[in-house]
């Protein structure tokens, strides 16, 4: 039976309506350890329909690449989803691109998302696209060569042909390339997610926004687009980094047996990962803009490091 | 098929010489220079594209007998046109664009009517086209050198076609210098060559590599490096590229970034695969070595720059980098012993040598364009172009997708082959020297991430938002010739990009020649609509798959849209001013802004100074007037070429001292050399 439709549109509906969830479960989290109530965690959905409902004021500087912006992020975002495999493997888009292709769709959605932070020439949203142009240019050589270290040690890049490579090997968690490849790309995860030490997701119409700053303009559906984007964006590297570090569980037949038991997996590692961010977020002042090149050029080292150690394990 | 095919490119070398004479011939008539000269060269570059096309599409190695073109006095003196499978390349990446850029020069020119010659311009511009075909497909020493000699002598007319500006004469200046040296450097190692081979034909230098000592080699290798890297722009010999492909006619910019300095690759490929021989370990390294650090360079040289044009030429310099990492790669492959990742890193750098042509010639006639309109090259000036000059922001914006390395377009494919290449690497040996491998892949990683944020710069600041000068308030679209000419670039990336394993299918008979490898076979999963990486490690991927599934999803928030925002009225409003009243363009961010993050990270590279002059009444956060001024520093400029120039002068004075005017002293010298002269003749 052919099982690649159904996965596509499986896949694509739980990229669509998990990601609202992960956030708010994230922003709950949060202000509860800060002893805040918080929103529900599934507030993020009514967010997005009110966004959805509400009427647009565009400003009347941008061209038609601002209204271009918020599809292309929220399409490459989604894109990008189905090319990782979440609850079993191959992900529906296997073919189309491994890695190198989840990262090019990333960098094609924030080329223009920068682009549409820049068009309706207010200084924060310049501001917003520099800054995101910045940190995203430093993370990117960290991010590859962690990634890198994983393609050398599975042997290809395509991101379903990992996930069978760590399967079938003994249990890897304490292999210490891993390890350092896996901490590389969790700063990078944070910087890419526009997460606390790199930048706060909770600021709005401050002077340290990154994130925040390119969708000052924004408003209406295009506003929900963009933030729907960027929500499926982190669930994506979240996952990413979840079943390609930890592949247990993930199911490579179609059977129900098999899915729920990946089903199960998958949401535990999506929790672990949540909280530590979370943690991450809490026990972290942010870092002055500057400071934050430090930070990645530790994940850079680590990257380098777990590189070498590759020499030394195999 | 050989005949015809070399019928046409008869037919494109005439037409360019027909342009040529044609052009310089009706100067007085301004029109008719203009359509005859670029008309022609047009007509030249599609037959040559088709030639091109043809006889890579034959499907074996196909070698244009040998046509002596001019018997000179001595017996020696040949002129050989001989074109094999990598004359019939770059001869197709010299047509292609030659095509576009000839057709965009027709509206282009018009704007030295009654100012400047043009007939001159498309007369130079027609014999820099011959003359750049010609060294690609010459057969022997002396053709070589011929046009190799009137392609730098050509272009730096080019170049200081607008003499009048002191910029653009010194700006020749330094060409012609550092073209020349290229033009040494590459003679001596050839003559080096020839000396061991005994002939000038190309057929005996191939045939007699093993003939020559490992050191002459080396030498020969490291003075090819010097010359042809020259030419192609590598860091730290690129100091000239910079500085005059901006200054140049925006077409014959784009001619020169997009085709000229490519003459340097295919020097390198046709040197280092056929003529040098067997090429050992460090050969490879240091080529991907210099790529890696001109592609990381050239970038962030060009993240510093507001000159639209400079910035682009920058660029050049980058892309250089990443075309030298899979040819550095291919040679230390073919040292180890894996001849199919050889042709992997090998087709990835002459795939990305092609595609850098199609969209860095877009995009320097996108800046054409705009300079056209707005009479000036400051990106600070411009600002919200989009709206006024539609199209040319629509075919700048794919370029710059497309040099971003970002998918679907054709700078991913060709990045993607190389970093499989790269990664695939890591395995082909055991020695430390693979950490090399995966470090320039980060490296190339940075590189286009970087590249990314410099388009994002170059396209935001000088396209979108308000306008900031009253030029780029009154800009207007470019003409119908000039639109034509960058949209058939922007297909040709859109197509380069999206059906990748098509056009590889072309490299098949160069592989095959180079390596003994054809690879199209292995690099084509699922009846062509997947790209793969050539063996079984590596992935697969697939741009039309992407584009097409992109477009499959495209439902997904226009059911949105229906299913909550029917209601929804959008208006235009102001953008949010903070209370003030009203935004003006001084407002905005600025290019200088927008890359004072990086110019802070790197700033042991750029050494930025500022100069800030404030003068106020009664406290400094009220200012009456306020200048800024910001500089960074050329390294290399400062710290190698510098230093060099005074050496020189300050040796030059030391020897002014045996010049003292005195006749004594010189009736002494010719004394002294007569009795040396004496003393050797006894």
């Amino acid at each position: 039976m052919n099982l690649a439709p159904i996965t596509l549109v499986g896949q694509t509906l739980a990229l669509l309506l998990l990601a609202p969830l992960l956030s708010g479960c994230i922003k709950n989290w949060k202000a509860k350890l800060q002893n805040r109530r918080g929103p529900r965690p599934w507030q993020f959905y009514f967010d997005l329909v009110k966004f959805l409902r509400k009427d647009m004021v565009i400003s009347e500087h941008a061209s038609w690449v601002f209204s271009f912006a918020p599809y292309m992020a929220f399409l490459t975002a989604l894109l990008a989803g189905l090319m990782v495999p979440m609850i079993c493997t191959p992900a529906p888009l296997s073919p189309f691109g491994g890695l190198l292709a989840v990262v090019g769709l990333l960098a094609l959605g924030r080329f223009f998302l920068a682009l549409g932070g820049l068009d309706p020439g207010s200084a924060f949203g310049g501001m917003g696209s520099s800054r995101e142009m910045t940190v995203s240019a430093i993370a990117e050589p960290a991010m590859m060569l962690a990634i890198f270290t994983v393609a050398i040690t599975a042997g290809s890049t395509d991101l379903s042909r990992i996930v069978q490579a760590t399967q079938v090997s003994t249990w890897e968690l304490l292999n210490p390339t891993h390890v350092m490849a896996f901490a590389a790309l969790f700063i990078v995860l944070l910087a890419e997610t526009g997460r606390i030490p790199v930048d706060n997701p909770a600021t709005h119409l401050e002077l340290t926004m990154i994130h925040e700053a390119m969708l000052l303009e924004y408003s209406g559906r295009y506003l929900a687009f963009m933030e729907w984007g960027a929500s499926i964006k982190q669930l994506v590297l979240m996952t990413l980094l979840a079943n390609v570090f930890f592949p247990l569980g993930i199911a490579t037949d179609g059977s129900p047996a098999a899915l729920g038991i990946s089903l199960l997996a998958y949401g535990a590692k999506l929790l672990a990962l949540s909280v530590a961010v979370v943690l991450v977020e809490t026990c972290n002042a942010k870092l002055r803009l500057f400071r934050v090149p430090d930070l990645l050029s530790a994940a850079f080292a680590l990257a380098t490091l777990a590189l070498l150690s590759t020499f030394l394990f195999h | 098929m050989m005949e015809s095919s070399a019928l046409l490119l008869t037919f494109a070398l005439c037409a360019y010489v027909t342009g040529t004479v044609g052009a310089v011939l009706f100067q007085r008539a301004e029109r008719l220079a203009n359509t005859l000269g670029f008309g022609l060269a047009a007509l030249g570059g599609a037959c040559g594209t088709v030639f091109g096309v043809a006889s890579l599409a034959a499907g074996r190695t196909i070698t244009i007998a040998p046509v002596v073109l001019w018997s000179g006095p001595a017996p020696g003196v040949r002129l050989v046109v001989e074109a094999d499978t990598l004359s019939c390349f770059f001869v197709l990446i010299v047509s292609l664009v030659g095509l576009a850029i000839s057709i965009y020069s027709l509206g282009y020119a018009r704007a030295y009517y009654g100012r400047k010659n043009v007939g001159v311009l498309a007369g130079l511009y027609n014999a820099l086209l011959l003359a750049t075909t010609l060294v690609c497909v010459a057969g022997n020493l002396w053709l070589f050198f011929v046009a190799w000699e009137l392609m730098a002598l050509l272009a730096y007319g080019l170049v200081t076609f607008e003499h009048e500006d002191r910029e653009t004469r010194q700006a020749g200046v330094l060409y012609f210098i550092m073209a020349h040296l290229d033009a040494v450097c590459v003679l001596l190692g050839f003559l080096l060559l020839a000396q061991a081979a005994g002939d000038l034909s190309f057929a005996s230098l191939r045939g007699n590599s093993a003939k020559l000592p490992p050191g002459l080699r080396d030498a020969a290798f490291l003075l090819f490096v010097f010359g042809f890297g020259i030419k192609a722009g590598i860091v730290p010999l690129h100091i000239w590229l910079p500085v005059a492909h901006p200054v140049a006619p925006s077409n014959v910019s784009a001619l020169m970034s997009g085709v000229l300095i490519k003459t340097g690759i295919y020097g390198l490929v046709r040197v280092c695969f056929e003529f040098l021989g067997p090429p050992p370990m460090w050969w490879g390294a240091l080529l991907l070595a210099a790529g890696t650090l001109s592609a990381v360079l050239g970038v962030l040289y060009a993240l510093m720059e507001h000159d639209l044009k400079r910035l682009l030429a920058y660029h050049s310099i980058e892309n250089i980098g990443i075309i030298l990492m899979g040819v550095g790669a291919s040679l230390m492959f073919i040292h180890t012993g894996h001849p199919v990742l050889a042709s992997l890193a090998l087709i990835a750098g002459l795939y990305h040598t092609i595609n850098h042509a199609s969209f860095k010639a877009l995009l320097f006639l996108g800046a054409g364009a705009v300079l056209h309109s707005t009479h000036t090259r400051n990106m600070e000036e411009m600002g919200g172009l989009a709206k006024r000059m539609r199209w040319t922001a629509f075919f700048f914006l794919i370029g710059a997708v497309a040099i971003s390395a970002l998918p679907p377009l054709n700078g991913f494919v060709s990045e993607w082959l190389t970093y499989q290449s790269l990664l695939q690497g890591f395995g082909t040996t055991p020695s430390l020297i693979r950490l090399m491998f995966p470090l320039s892949g980060a490296i190339l990683a940075l590189t286009g991430a970087l590249a990314a944020a410099c388009f994002v710069k170059a396209f935001g600041i000088t396209f979108l938002a308000q306008p900031r000068s009253e030029h780029a308030r009154h800009a207007h679209e470019a003409a119908f010739p000039m639109l034509l000419g960058q949209g058939i670039l922007t297909a040709a990336c859109v197509f380069l990009g999206l059906f990748p394993t098509m056009f590889l299918k072309l490299l098949d008979p160069l592989t095959q020649q180079f390596t003994g490898q054809q690879l199209s076979a292995q690099l084509t999963a699922s009846e062509g609509w997947v790209l793969a990486s050539g063996t079984a490690q590596g992935g697969t991927v697939s741009t039309s798959g992407i584009a097409l599934t992109f477009l499959c999803l495209v439902p997904v928030p226009l059911v949105l849209w229906a299913l909550f925002a029917r209601r929804a009225r959008t208006r235009i409003g102001p953008t949010w001013d903070c209370g003030q009243r009203g935004l003006t363009p001084q407002m905005e961010y600025t290019a200088t802004g927008f890359s004072k993050p990086l110019r802070m990270i790197f700033k042991a590279l750029f050494r930025p100074r500022r100069e800030v002059q404030r003068e106020y009444d009664f406290s400094p956060y009220f200012a009456t007037t306020l200048r800024f001024e910001s500089h960074t520093e050329e390294v290399f400029q400062t710290r190698i070429y510098r230093p060099l120039q005074y050496t020189v002068l300050r040796l030059s004075r030391r020897l002014r001292a045996l010049q003292a005017g005195s006749l004594q002293a010189y009736l002494i010298y010719i004394f002294v050399t007569l009795l040396t002269l004496l003393l050797f003749a006894l």
